[in-house]
């Protein structure tokens, strides 16, 4: 499995480059993700990150976007803002999970 | 296998922000239920990767979009082997609703939404939803009949004009 060192910070990454260890992500770290990705982290942002957080420990997969609107609560317009283009992805990745399985 | 790699620039997946995400266009007409949800599904992807997309409803497709049927799509097995049921069974008094309770369950329980909330779900994605003129004429159906997630409706000529460059399937 590669190993990636993102402001200062080792982590273990598969091979498109998203976070494998659940337990090596912590805040500090998302906010250099999102950066390196070109998004600057805000209260919404935070919102989304910290429901894929708590519902993977929960469920043991990522949640798709739909996931994150209807049970997360975060319309699918604002996830498009905030996230752009790929929102499902880019949260996952910011998120230091797994880009999500599903496909709805 | 632990093959470590460890790089000097970060690695960071690429979301292929810089390239054009291209466009698709699904021409929904069916009216099945088991055929309503693959254009539904594809067009979900397609958004989800930063595509735009365009759905066109014509024929019997008009029921996704037609208020009034569109949460009262059926299912038969009748004529359809991959559902490995006997065929001589298939036509019998209440199969169709059996097995179209069988499926929205089914569908339900992957948190697949209905096809109403389906269609919401794909606009506020930014999907494009068309009715095609001559099936509105067809079945006499009045702007107010059609959700109101619709777009507009088109002739087949606009709707390829607007579709110009992208992907097309029929569905």
């Amino acid at each position: 499995m590669p190993v990636t060192t993102i402001a200062g910070n080792e982590i273990h990454v598969d091979e498109e480059g998203f976070l494998t260890e659940y337990d090596e992500w912590n805040e500090g770290l998302a906010t250099e993700l999102a950066k390196a990705i070109g998004i600057e982290l805000t209260e919404g942002h935070w919102k989304a990150i910290n429901f894929l957080r708590t519902d993977f420990k929960e469920q043991g997969e990522t949640a798709t976007l739909r996931r994150v609107a209807v049970t997360g609560g975060i319309p699918t317009k604002e996830l498009f803002t905030l996230f752009p283009k790929k929102p499902a992805r880019k949260m996952a990745y910011i998120a230091g999970l797994p880009k999500p399985a599903g496909c709805v | 296998m632990t093959d470590t790699i460890t790089q000097a620039a970060p690695f960071v997946p690429d979301f292929g922000d810089e390239e054009e995400a291209g466009r698709i266009a699904f021409v929904c007409s069916k009216g099945s239920l088991d055929m309503a949800y693959p254009g539904l599904i594809m067009a979900n992807g397609a958004l989800e990767s930063g595509m735009e997309a365009h759905l066109f409803f014509t024929f019997w497709g008009m029921d996704m979009i037609t208020k009034k049927r569109q949460d009262h799509l059926g299912f038969s097995p009748v004529g359809n082997p991959a559902t490995h049921m006997p065929a001589a069974l298939a036509p019998m008094p209440g199969m169709q609703a059996m097995a179209t309770h069988q499926m929205k369950k089914q569908i339900g329980e992957l948190g697949i939404p209905t096809v109403p909330e389906f269609l919401e779900h794909l606009k506020d994605m930014g999907a494009h939803l068309w009715a095609c003129k001559l099936s509105v004429d067809m079945f006499g159906l009045e702007v107010e009949d059609m959700i109101d997630e619709l777009d507009g409706v088109l002739n087949v000529s606009d709707f390829i004009e607007i579709t110009k460059g992208a992907e097309i399937l029929f569905i």
